[in-house]
Protein backbone atom coordinates (compact mmCIF):
# COMPACT_ATOMS: atom_id res chain seq x y z
CA UNK A 1 0.00 0.00 0.00
CA UNK A 2 1.57 3.23 -0.99
CA UNK A 3 1.83 6.02 1.75
CA UNK A 4 -1.14 9.34 0.88
CA UNK A 5 2.13 11.85 0.49
CA UNK A 6 3.05 9.60 -1.98
CA UNK A 7 0.07 9.30 -3.98
CA UNK A 8 -0.27 12.96 -3.61
CA UNK A 9 3.04 13.93 -4.89
CA UNK A 10 2.78 11.09 -7.71
CA UNK A 11 -0.89 12.73 -8.53
CA UNK A 12 0.70 16.46 -9.00
CA UNK A 13 3.63 15.55 -11.15
CA UNK A 14 1.09 13.54 -12.89
CA UNK A 15 -1.37 16.67 -13.59
CA UNK A 16 1.93 18.40 -15.43
CA UNK A 17 1.76 16.41 -17.93
CA UNK A 18 -2.16 16.69 -18.46
CA UNK A 19 -1.93 20.43 -17.89
CA UNK A 20 0.39 20.26 -21.07
CA UNK A 21 -2.19 17.76 -22.84
CA UNK A 22 -4.65 20.76 -22.34
CA UNK A 23 -3.18 23.83 -22.88
CA UNK A 24 -2.80 24.27 -26.32
CA UNK A 25 -6.36 22.99 -26.52
CA UNK A 26 -7.14 25.81 -24.34
CA UNK A 27 -5.39 28.65 -25.89
CA UNK A 28 -6.87 27.66 -29.44
CA UNK A 29 -10.56 27.94 -27.67
CA UNK A 30 -9.64 30.79 -25.53
CA UNK A 31 -8.74 33.37 -28.73
CA UNK A 32 -10.73 32.07 -31.38
CA UNK A 33 -13.50 29.78 -29.55
CA UNK A 34 -12.70 27.22 -31.72
CA UNK A 35 -12.86 23.17 -30.16
CA UNK A 36 -10.54 21.08 -32.00
CA UNK A 37 -11.45 17.47 -31.66
CA UNK A 38 -8.35 16.21 -33.38
CA UNK A 39 -6.23 17.91 -30.51
CA UNK A 40 -5.67 14.73 -28.80
CA UNK A 41 -4.61 12.94 -32.54
CA UNK A 42 -2.07 16.02 -32.91
CA UNK A 43 -0.59 14.97 -29.85
CA UNK A 44 -0.20 11.58 -31.16
CA UNK A 45 1.34 13.35 -34.41
CA UNK A 46 4.20 15.04 -32.40
CA UNK A 47 5.03 11.72 -30.69
CA UNK A 48 5.31 10.14 -33.80
CA UNK A 49 7.01 12.86 -35.26
CA UNK A 50 9.62 12.65 -32.60
CA UNK A 51 9.91 8.92 -33.19
CA UNK A 52 11.04 9.74 -36.89
CA UNK A 53 13.78 12.04 -35.31
CA UNK A 54 15.14 9.80 -32.59
CA UNK A 55 15.01 6.63 -35.55
CA UNK A 56 17.29 9.12 -38.29
CA UNK A 57 19.41 10.58 -35.90
CA UNK A 58 21.13 9.26 -33.20
CA UNK A 59 19.64 12.37 -30.71
CA UNK A 60 18.34 12.19 -27.07
CA UNK A 61 13.83 12.67 -27.15
CA UNK A 62 14.70 15.66 -25.61
CA UNK A 63 16.65 17.47 -28.62
CA UNK A 64 14.04 16.14 -30.40
CA UNK A 65 11.40 18.47 -28.86
CA UNK A 66 14.11 21.01 -30.67
CA UNK A 67 12.40 19.91 -34.00
CA UNK A 68 9.08 18.79 -33.71
CA UNK A 69 8.02 21.94 -32.29
CA UNK A 70 8.65 24.18 -35.23
CA UNK A 71 6.92 21.24 -37.42
CA UNK A 72 3.80 21.82 -34.85
CA UNK A 73 3.94 25.20 -35.06
CA UNK A 74 4.17 25.26 -38.76
CA UNK A 75 1.90 22.57 -39.02
CA UNK A 76 -1.02 24.59 -36.79
CA UNK A 77 -0.22 27.81 -38.36
CA UNK A 78 -1.06 26.89 -42.48
CA UNK A 79 -4.02 24.57 -41.00
CA UNK A 80 -5.83 27.40 -39.21
CA UNK A 81 -4.88 29.56 -42.30
CA UNK A 82 -6.28 27.00 -44.86
CA UNK A 83 -8.57 25.08 -42.89
CA UNK A 84 -9.45 26.23 -39.52
CA UNK A 85 -10.32 29.74 -40.13
CA UNK A 86 -12.79 28.64 -42.62
CA UNK A 87 -14.79 26.41 -39.81
CA UNK A 88 -15.12 29.79 -38.00
CA UNK A 89 -19.01 31.82 -37.44
CA UNK A 90 -21.92 31.14 -35.74
CA UNK A 91 -22.32 27.41 -36.43
CA UNK A 92 -20.32 25.66 -33.84
CA UNK A 93 -21.24 22.29 -35.60
CA UNK A 94 -19.03 23.41 -38.47
CA UNK A 95 -15.65 23.05 -36.56
CA UNK A 96 -16.87 20.11 -34.46
CA UNK A 97 -17.49 17.66 -37.61
CA UNK A 98 -14.53 19.06 -39.85
CA UNK A 99 -12.44 18.24 -36.51
CA UNK A 100 -13.64 15.08 -36.03
CA UNK A 101 -13.22 14.14 -39.66
CA UNK A 102 -9.57 15.43 -39.34
CA UNK A 103 -9.25 13.30 -36.11
CA UNK A 104 -10.23 10.43 -38.29
CA UNK A 105 -7.45 11.14 -41.08
CA UNK A 106 -4.99 11.74 -38.69
CA UNK A 107 -5.54 8.42 -37.16
CA UNK A 108 -5.42 6.18 -40.14
CA UNK A 109 -2.81 8.43 -42.24
CA UNK A 110 -0.42 7.06 -38.73
CA UNK A 111 -2.09 3.54 -38.72
CA UNK A 112 -0.79 3.44 -42.87
CA UNK A 113 2.83 4.88 -42.05
CA UNK A 114 3.67 3.18 -38.86
CA UNK A 115 1.49 0.53 -37.70
CA UNK A 116 -0.80 -0.49 -35.10
CA UNK A 117 2.25 -1.47 -33.02
CA UNK A 118 2.88 0.66 -29.89
CA UNK A 119 6.13 2.52 -29.55
CA UNK A 120 7.84 4.17 -27.21
CA UNK A 121 10.33 6.53 -27.09
CA UNK A 122 13.46 5.63 -24.54
CA UNK A 123 15.21 9.02 -22.94
CA UNK A 124 17.74 6.31 -20.92
CA UNK A 125 18.60 6.78 -17.33
CA UNK A 126 16.27 9.58 -16.44
CA UNK A 127 13.09 7.56 -16.78
CA UNK A 128 13.92 5.29 -13.83
CA UNK A 129 16.12 7.55 -11.72
CA UNK A 130 14.74 9.22 -8.29
CA UNK A 131 15.45 11.37 -5.26
CA UNK A 132 13.85 10.07 -1.74
CA UNK A 133 12.59 13.03 -0.02
CA UNK A 134 11.46 11.00 3.32
CA UNK A 135 9.33 8.13 2.64
CA UNK A 136 8.36 9.33 -0.68
CA UNK A 137 10.48 8.43 -3.67
CA UNK A 138 10.25 11.38 -6.36
CA UNK A 139 10.84 10.22 -10.26
CA UNK A 140 13.11 12.57 -11.64
CA UNK A 141 11.43 12.51 -15.11
CA UNK A 142 7.85 13.28 -13.70
CA UNK A 143 9.90 16.09 -12.47
CA UNK A 144 11.21 17.32 -15.46
CA UNK A 145 8.18 17.23 -17.11
CA UNK A 146 5.97 19.35 -14.43
CA UNK A 147 8.68 22.19 -14.31
CA UNK A 148 8.24 22.19 -18.57
CA UNK A 149 4.60 22.17 -17.76
CA UNK A 150 5.08 25.46 -15.27
CA UNK A 151 7.44 26.77 -17.80
CA UNK A 152 5.24 26.64 -20.45
CA UNK A 153 2.34 28.10 -18.08
CA UNK A 154 4.76 30.95 -17.41
CA UNK A 155 5.61 31.67 -20.57
CA UNK A 156 1.97 32.08 -22.30
CA UNK A 157 0.71 33.97 -18.97
CA UNK A 158 3.83 36.31 -19.99
CA UNK A 159 3.24 36.26 -23.45
CA UNK A 160 -0.43 36.89 -23.11
CA UNK A 161 0.19 39.88 -20.82
CA UNK A 162 3.16 42.01 -20.70
CA UNK A 163 3.84 41.71 -24.70
CA UNK A 164 1.98 43.28 -27.70
CA UNK A 165 1.74 40.11 -29.50
CA UNK A 166 -0.49 39.29 -26.14
CA UNK A 167 -2.21 42.39 -26.21
CA UNK A 168 -3.08 41.68 -30.13
CA UNK A 169 -4.29 38.28 -29.09
CA UNK A 170 -6.54 39.31 -26.39
CA UNK A 171 -8.26 41.98 -28.40
CA UNK A 172 -9.00 39.28 -31.28
CA UNK A 173 -10.50 37.29 -28.48
CA UNK A 174 -12.13 39.93 -27.13
CA UNK A 175 -13.65 41.15 -30.51
CA UNK A 176 -12.43 39.59 -33.84
CA UNK A 177 -14.59 42.19 -35.97
CA UNK A 178 -13.44 45.54 -34.42
CA UNK A 179 -9.80 45.10 -34.46
CA UNK A 180 -9.68 45.07 -37.86
CA UNK A 181 -10.52 48.95 -37.09
CA UNK A 182 -7.18 49.43 -35.67
CA UNK A 183 -5.21 47.27 -38.98
CA UNK A 184 -5.20 43.75 -36.94
CA UNK A 185 -5.91 41.15 -39.62
CA UNK A 186 -8.21 38.31 -37.15
CA UNK A 187 -7.30 35.59 -39.27
CA UNK A 188 -3.56 36.33 -38.79
CA UNK A 189 -3.92 36.55 -35.31
CA UNK A 190 -5.62 33.15 -35.19
CA UNK A 191 -2.96 31.73 -36.87
CA UNK A 192 -0.51 32.85 -34.83
CA UNK A 193 -2.75 31.68 -31.64
CA UNK A 194 -2.79 27.91 -33.17
CA UNK A 195 0.96 27.94 -34.09
CA UNK A 196 1.69 28.81 -30.68
CA UNK A 197 -0.73 25.83 -29.20
CA UNK A 198 0.85 23.43 -31.42
CA UNK A 199 3.82 24.23 -30.52
CA UNK A 200 2.60 23.83 -27.00
CA UNK A 201 1.09 20.34 -28.20
CA UNK A 202 4.80 19.03 -29.80
CA UNK A 203 5.91 19.49 -26.38
CA UNK A 204 3.52 17.44 -24.93
CA UNK A 205 3.61 14.30 -27.48
CA UNK A 206 7.50 14.53 -26.86
CA UNK A 207 6.94 14.01 -23.53
CA UNK A 208 4.49 11.96 -22.95
CA UNK A 209 6.24 9.52 -25.82
CA UNK A 210 9.08 9.16 -23.59
CA UNK A 211 6.48 8.09 -20.40
CA UNK A 212 4.25 5.45 -21.76
CA UNK A 213 3.39 3.35 -24.72
CA UNK A 214 1.55 5.48 -27.83
CA UNK A 215 -0.13 4.06 -30.96
CA UNK A 216 -2.12 5.69 -33.49
CA UNK A 217 -5.35 5.26 -32.07
CA UNK A 218 -4.38 7.11 -28.43
CA UNK A 219 -5.60 10.39 -29.44
CA UNK A 220 -9.35 10.50 -28.16
CA UNK A 221 -8.37 9.50 -24.51
CA UNK A 222 -5.53 12.55 -24.56
CA UNK A 223 -8.42 14.70 -26.12
CA UNK A 224 -10.97 13.67 -23.17
CA UNK A 225 -7.84 14.60 -20.35
CA UNK A 226 -7.24 17.89 -22.10
CA UNK A 227 -10.91 18.73 -22.35
CA UNK A 228 -11.59 17.25 -18.39
CA UNK A 229 -8.47 19.97 -17.53
CA UNK A 230 -9.98 22.71 -19.98
CA UNK A 231 -13.00 22.50 -18.36
CA UNK A 232 -11.84 22.12 -14.29
CA UNK A 233 -9.66 25.21 -14.79
CA UNK A 234 -12.03 27.43 -16.47
CA UNK A 235 -12.13 28.32 -20.18
CA UNK A 236 -9.37 30.06 -21.55
CA UNK A 237 -7.25 30.40 -18.14
CA UNK A 238 -3.66 28.82 -18.48
CA UNK A 239 -2.95 29.22 -14.32
CA UNK A 240 -6.49 27.14 -14.35
CA UNK A 241 -5.96 24.58 -16.89
CA UNK A 242 -2.56 23.76 -15.33
CA UNK A 243 -4.57 23.27 -11.97
CA UNK A 244 -7.52 21.19 -13.85
CA UNK A 245 -4.67 19.12 -14.93
CA UNK A 246 -3.44 18.28 -11.39
CA UNK A 247 -6.96 17.63 -10.16
CA UNK A 248 -7.23 15.23 -12.84
CA UNK A 249 -3.58 14.07 -11.91
CA UNK A 250 -4.80 13.94 -8.08
CA UNK A 251 -7.74 12.22 -8.79
CA UNK A 252 -6.34 9.40 -10.95
CA UNK A 253 -3.52 9.04 -8.53
CA UNK A 254 -6.15 8.21 -5.55
CA UNK A 255 -7.82 5.79 -7.64
CA UNK A 256 -4.72 4.10 -8.48
CA UNK A 257 -4.22 4.07 -4.64
CA UNK A 258 -7.28 2.13 -4.13
CA UNK A 259 -7.44 -0.43 -6.71
CA UNK A 260 -5.13 0.05 -10.59
CA UNK A 261 -7.90 -0.43 -12.66
CA UNK A 262 -9.81 2.95 -11.25
CA UNK A 263 -7.46 5.13 -11.99
CA UNK A 264 -9.22 6.73 -15.35
CA UNK A 265 -12.96 5.92 -13.77
CA UNK A 266 -11.77 8.17 -11.09
CA UNK A 267 -10.43 11.01 -12.79
CA UNK A 268 -13.63 11.17 -14.74
CA UNK A 269 -15.54 10.87 -11.90
CA UNK A 270 -13.61 13.76 -10.19
CA UNK A 271 -14.55 16.24 -13.41
CA UNK A 272 -18.14 15.12 -13.32
CA UNK A 273 -18.05 15.98 -9.51
CA UNK A 274 -16.41 19.45 -10.60
CA UNK A 275 -18.78 20.53 -13.41
CA UNK A 276 -21.89 19.80 -11.13
CA UNK A 277 -20.57 21.97 -8.43
CA UNK A 278 -18.98 24.57 -10.65
CA UNK A 279 -20.40 24.16 -14.61
CA UNK A 280 -17.66 27.04 -15.14
CA UNK A 281 -14.65 25.84 -13.51
CA UNK A 282 -12.89 26.92 -10.73
CA UNK A 283 -11.55 29.72 -12.16
CA UNK A 284 -14.08 31.35 -14.65
CA UNK A 285 -13.00 33.75 -17.06
CA UNK A 286 -13.14 36.94 -14.88
CA UNK A 287 -12.14 39.61 -17.40
CA UNK A 288 -16.04 39.55 -19.07
CA UNK A 289 -17.77 41.28 -16.89
CA UNK B 1 -9.77 63.94 -56.82
CA UNK B 2 -11.74 64.22 -53.69
CA UNK B 3 -10.70 61.49 -50.42
CA UNK B 4 -13.45 59.34 -50.38
CA UNK B 5 -16.09 58.78 -53.36
CA UNK B 6 -18.31 56.07 -52.90
CA UNK B 7 -21.10 55.77 -56.05
CA UNK B 8 -23.41 52.99 -56.33
CA UNK B 9 -23.36 51.10 -53.04
CA UNK B 10 -25.88 48.74 -52.23
CA UNK B 11 -25.70 46.79 -48.85
CA UNK B 12 -27.48 43.67 -47.78
CA UNK B 13 -28.87 41.35 -44.89
CA UNK B 14 -29.63 38.62 -46.25
CA UNK B 15 -32.83 39.35 -48.18
CA UNK B 16 -33.51 42.51 -46.83
CA UNK B 17 -31.79 45.32 -48.81
CA UNK B 18 -30.46 47.90 -46.55
CA UNK B 19 -28.67 50.69 -48.85
CA UNK B 20 -29.59 51.87 -52.36
CA UNK B 21 -27.34 53.37 -54.51
CA UNK B 22 -25.48 55.32 -52.72
CA UNK B 23 -23.29 58.51 -53.24
CA UNK B 24 -21.21 60.73 -51.49
CA UNK B 25 -17.92 62.15 -51.96
CA UNK B 26 -15.92 64.07 -49.18
CA UNK B 27 -12.45 66.44 -49.61
CA UNK B 28 -9.14 66.12 -47.68
CA UNK B 29 -9.64 67.69 -44.21
CA UNK B 30 -13.78 67.81 -44.85
CA UNK B 31 -16.22 66.96 -42.32
CA UNK B 32 -19.30 65.80 -43.40
CA UNK B 33 -22.18 64.06 -41.01
CA UNK B 34 -25.11 61.77 -41.90
CA UNK B 35 -28.20 61.89 -40.58
CA UNK B 36 -31.58 60.08 -40.22
CA UNK B 37 -34.21 58.20 -38.10
CA UNK B 38 -32.93 54.47 -36.42
CA UNK B 39 -33.02 51.69 -39.24
CA UNK B 40 -32.54 54.29 -41.70
CA UNK B 41 -29.10 52.62 -43.17
CA UNK B 42 -26.18 55.01 -41.36
CA UNK B 43 -24.24 52.43 -39.87
CA UNK B 44 -24.70 50.18 -42.74
CA UNK B 45 -23.07 52.90 -44.35
CA UNK B 46 -20.44 53.42 -42.21
CA UNK B 47 -19.55 49.76 -41.93
CA UNK B 48 -19.67 49.38 -45.27
CA UNK B 49 -17.36 51.92 -46.07
CA UNK B 50 -14.25 50.65 -43.71
CA UNK B 51 -14.98 46.85 -44.75
CA UNK B 52 -16.71 45.81 -41.75
CA UNK B 53 -20.41 44.67 -43.64
CA UNK B 54 -19.18 42.41 -46.67
CA UNK B 55 -22.94 41.83 -48.09
CA UNK B 56 -22.52 44.90 -50.58
CA UNK B 57 -22.63 45.73 -53.90
CA UNK B 58 -20.14 49.10 -54.87
CA UNK B 59 -20.18 50.40 -58.51
CA UNK B 60 -16.69 52.43 -57.14
CA UNK B 61 -15.04 53.01 -53.78
CA UNK B 62 -12.24 55.42 -54.02
CA UNK B 63 -10.09 56.30 -50.55
CA UNK B 64 -6.82 58.55 -51.15
CA UNK B 65 -6.70 57.35 -54.95
CA UNK B 66 -7.03 53.45 -54.46
CA UNK B 67 -9.92 51.44 -55.04
CA UNK B 68 -10.98 49.85 -51.35
CA UNK B 69 -14.39 47.69 -52.54
CA UNK B 70 -12.50 44.56 -51.90
CA UNK B 71 -10.13 45.47 -49.19
CA UNK B 72 -10.39 43.93 -45.44
CA UNK B 73 -10.72 46.29 -42.88
CA UNK B 74 -7.79 45.76 -41.36
CA UNK B 75 -5.97 47.11 -44.70
CA UNK B 76 -8.23 50.08 -45.19
CA UNK B 77 -6.81 50.78 -41.51
CA UNK B 78 -3.55 50.63 -42.28
CA UNK B 79 -4.47 53.13 -45.49
CA UNK B 80 -6.01 55.71 -43.31
CA UNK B 81 -9.28 55.14 -42.70
CA UNK B 82 -11.40 53.99 -39.43
CA UNK B 83 -14.17 53.81 -37.27
CA UNK B 84 -15.44 54.71 -34.00
CA UNK B 85 -18.01 52.07 -33.93
CA UNK B 86 -21.90 52.21 -32.61
CA UNK B 87 -21.54 50.85 -28.74
CA UNK B 88 -18.18 51.72 -28.48
CA UNK B 89 -17.15 48.11 -28.47
CA UNK B 90 -13.89 48.45 -26.16
CA UNK B 91 -12.04 45.44 -25.56
CA UNK B 92 -12.60 44.51 -22.67
CA UNK B 93 -9.76 42.31 -21.20
CA UNK B 94 -7.24 44.78 -22.18
CA UNK B 95 -6.46 48.01 -19.66
CA UNK B 96 -7.82 51.83 -21.10
CA UNK B 97 -4.20 52.49 -21.94
CA UNK B 98 -3.68 48.70 -23.94
CA UNK B 99 -6.82 49.73 -25.68
CA UNK B 100 -5.62 53.02 -27.13
CA UNK B 101 -1.51 51.67 -27.67
CA UNK B 102 -3.43 48.71 -29.71
CA UNK B 103 -4.30 51.74 -32.59
CA UNK B 104 -0.30 51.44 -33.07
CA UNK B 105 -0.85 48.15 -34.85
CA UNK B 106 -2.32 50.15 -37.86
CA UNK B 107 1.53 51.08 -38.38
CA UNK B 108 0.30 54.43 -38.91
CA UNK B 109 2.70 57.03 -37.23
CA UNK B 110 2.00 60.67 -37.29
CA UNK B 111 0.65 63.51 -34.95
CA UNK B 112 -1.43 61.08 -32.30
CA UNK B 113 0.38 59.32 -30.00
CA UNK B 114 -0.24 58.06 -26.62
CA UNK B 115 0.88 61.79 -24.63
CA UNK B 116 -1.44 63.46 -27.38
CA UNK B 117 -4.47 61.41 -26.51
CA UNK B 118 -4.40 61.91 -23.00
CA UNK B 119 -3.51 65.69 -23.25
CA UNK B 120 -7.20 65.64 -25.95
CA UNK B 121 -8.61 63.51 -23.07
CA UNK B 122 -7.27 64.77 -19.44
CA UNK B 123 -9.59 62.27 -17.47
CA UNK B 124 -7.74 59.02 -19.37
CA UNK B 125 -4.44 59.16 -17.81
CA UNK B 126 -5.07 58.63 -14.24
CA UNK B 127 -7.72 55.76 -15.12
CA UNK B 128 -4.79 53.96 -17.88
CA UNK B 129 -4.48 50.69 -15.96
CA UNK B 130 -8.47 50.26 -15.03
CA UNK B 131 -10.16 47.73 -17.03
CA UNK B 132 -12.75 49.57 -19.15
CA UNK B 133 -16.19 47.92 -17.95
CA UNK B 134 -15.41 49.70 -14.81
CA UNK B 135 -15.55 53.48 -17.01
CA UNK B 136 -18.79 55.38 -17.02
CA UNK B 137 -20.33 55.55 -20.28
CA UNK B 138 -18.13 58.95 -21.39
CA UNK B 139 -15.02 57.72 -20.28
CA UNK B 140 -15.64 54.73 -22.57
CA UNK B 141 -16.62 56.84 -25.54
CA UNK B 142 -12.86 59.13 -24.90
CA UNK B 143 -11.51 55.66 -24.74
CA UNK B 144 -12.94 54.52 -28.57
CA UNK B 145 -12.12 57.79 -29.99
CA UNK B 146 -8.76 57.46 -28.33
CA UNK B 147 -8.13 54.12 -29.74
CA UNK B 148 -9.07 55.35 -33.28
CA UNK B 149 -6.80 58.34 -33.30
CA UNK B 150 -3.76 56.42 -32.44
CA UNK B 151 -4.40 55.27 -35.97
CA UNK B 152 -3.50 58.68 -37.30
CA UNK B 153 -6.53 58.09 -39.68
CA UNK B 154 -6.79 60.71 -42.91
CA UNK B 155 -10.64 59.92 -42.53
CA UNK B 156 -12.44 59.20 -39.10
CA UNK B 157 -15.84 57.80 -39.31
CA UNK B 158 -18.11 58.25 -35.62
CA UNK B 159 -21.25 56.41 -35.27
CA UNK B 160 -23.32 57.80 -32.81
CA UNK B 161 -20.69 58.49 -30.46
CA UNK B 162 -23.09 61.11 -28.07
CA UNK B 163 -25.70 58.29 -27.56
CA UNK B 164 -26.83 57.92 -23.92
CA UNK B 165 -24.29 60.56 -23.00
CA UNK B 166 -24.88 63.25 -20.69
CA UNK B 167 -25.04 67.04 -22.66
CA UNK B 168 -21.76 68.12 -20.96
CA UNK B 169 -19.77 64.96 -21.97
CA UNK B 170 -21.46 65.34 -25.74
CA UNK B 171 -20.01 68.77 -25.60
CA UNK B 172 -16.64 68.12 -24.14
CA UNK B 173 -16.46 65.53 -26.89
CA UNK B 174 -17.79 67.50 -29.82
CA UNK B 175 -15.40 70.37 -28.88
CA UNK B 176 -12.11 67.52 -29.40
CA UNK B 177 -13.56 67.42 -33.00
CA UNK B 178 -11.94 71.20 -33.70
CA UNK B 179 -8.47 69.60 -32.66
CA UNK B 180 -8.86 66.71 -34.54
CA UNK B 181 -9.71 68.87 -37.87
CA UNK B 182 -7.02 71.15 -36.87
CA UNK B 183 -4.17 68.09 -38.08
CA UNK B 184 -6.35 67.81 -41.54
CA UNK B 185 -8.29 64.87 -40.48
CA UNK B 186 -11.86 64.44 -42.47
CA UNK B 187 -14.33 63.00 -40.78
CA UNK B 188 -17.78 61.23 -40.99
CA UNK B 189 -20.26 61.82 -38.30
CA UNK B 190 -23.47 59.99 -37.88
CA UNK B 191 -26.32 62.03 -35.44
CA UNK B 192 -29.40 61.29 -35.01
CA UNK B 193 -29.34 64.80 -33.22
CA UNK B 194 -29.87 67.23 -36.06
CA UNK B 195 -28.50 70.45 -34.46
CA UNK B 196 -25.43 68.68 -33.03
CA UNK B 197 -24.92 67.32 -36.73
CA UNK B 198 -25.27 70.82 -38.49
CA UNK B 199 -22.75 72.73 -36.01
CA UNK B 200 -19.50 70.33 -37.10
CA UNK B 201 -20.39 69.69 -40.41
CA UNK B 202 -19.47 71.43 -43.73
CA UNK B 203 -22.24 69.49 -45.43
CA UNK B 204 -25.11 67.01 -44.66
CA UNK B 205 -26.54 63.65 -46.05
CA UNK B 206 -29.68 62.74 -44.87
CA UNK B 207 -30.88 59.30 -45.35
CA UNK B 208 -34.08 57.78 -45.12
CA UNK B 209 -35.07 53.96 -45.95
CA UNK B 210 -31.55 52.85 -47.22
CA UNK B 211 -31.19 55.82 -49.61
CA UNK B 212 -29.83 59.98 -49.75
CA UNK B 213 -32.38 62.07 -49.63
CA UNK B 214 -31.19 65.46 -48.96
CA UNK B 215 -27.16 66.25 -49.18
CA UNK B 216 -26.01 69.31 -49.39
CA UNK B 217 -24.10 72.44 -47.32
CA UNK B 218 -25.39 72.21 -43.86
CA UNK B 219 -25.93 76.37 -44.09
CA UNK B 220 -28.06 75.88 -47.02
CA UNK B 221 -30.83 74.27 -45.50
CA UNK B 222 -33.59 75.43 -42.80
CA UNK B 223 -33.92 72.76 -39.98
CA UNK B 224 -37.86 72.16 -41.17
CA UNK B 225 -36.47 71.42 -44.25
CA UNK B 226 -34.14 68.91 -43.01
CA UNK B 227 -36.35 67.57 -40.18
CA UNK B 228 -39.31 67.06 -43.17
CA UNK B 229 -36.31 64.84 -45.18
CA UNK B 230 -35.94 63.07 -41.74
CA UNK B 231 -39.13 61.89 -41.43
CA UNK B 232 -40.15 61.40 -44.73
CA UNK B 233 -43.04 64.37 -44.73
CA UNK B 234 -41.46 66.48 -47.71
CA UNK B 235 -44.30 65.88 -50.44
CA UNK B 236 -46.90 66.28 -48.14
Amino acid sequence: MRSVADIIVQGILLGGLYALFATGLSLVFGVMRLVNLAHGDFIVVAAFAAFCVVSALPVHPFVAILAVVPFMAGLGYLLQIGLFNRLLGNNPLRSLLVTFGVSVILQNMLLMIFSADTRRLSAGSIETQSVDVGAVAIGVYPVVVFAIALAVTMTLQWVFYSTSLGQRLRATSDDPEIVGLVGINHLRVFAIASAIGFAVIGVAGVLMAVRGNFDPFLGPSRLLVAFEAVIIGGLGNFWGTLVGGIVIGLAQSFGAGIDPSYQTIAGHIVFFLVLLLWPDGLFPKVAHQ
Amino acid sequence: MPLLQVEDLNAFYDDFQALFGIGLHLGEGECIAVIGANGAGKSTLLRSLVGLHRERSIKRLNFADMEIGTLAASKIAAMGMTLVPEGRRLFSSLTVEENLTIGRSAGRIGYWNLSRIYELFPALPELARRQVARLSGGQQQMVAMGRALMTNPKLLLCDEISLGLAPVIVKAIYDNFRRVRGQGTALVVVEQDISQALSVADRIYCLRKGAVVLAGRSADFTRDRIASAYFGMEEA
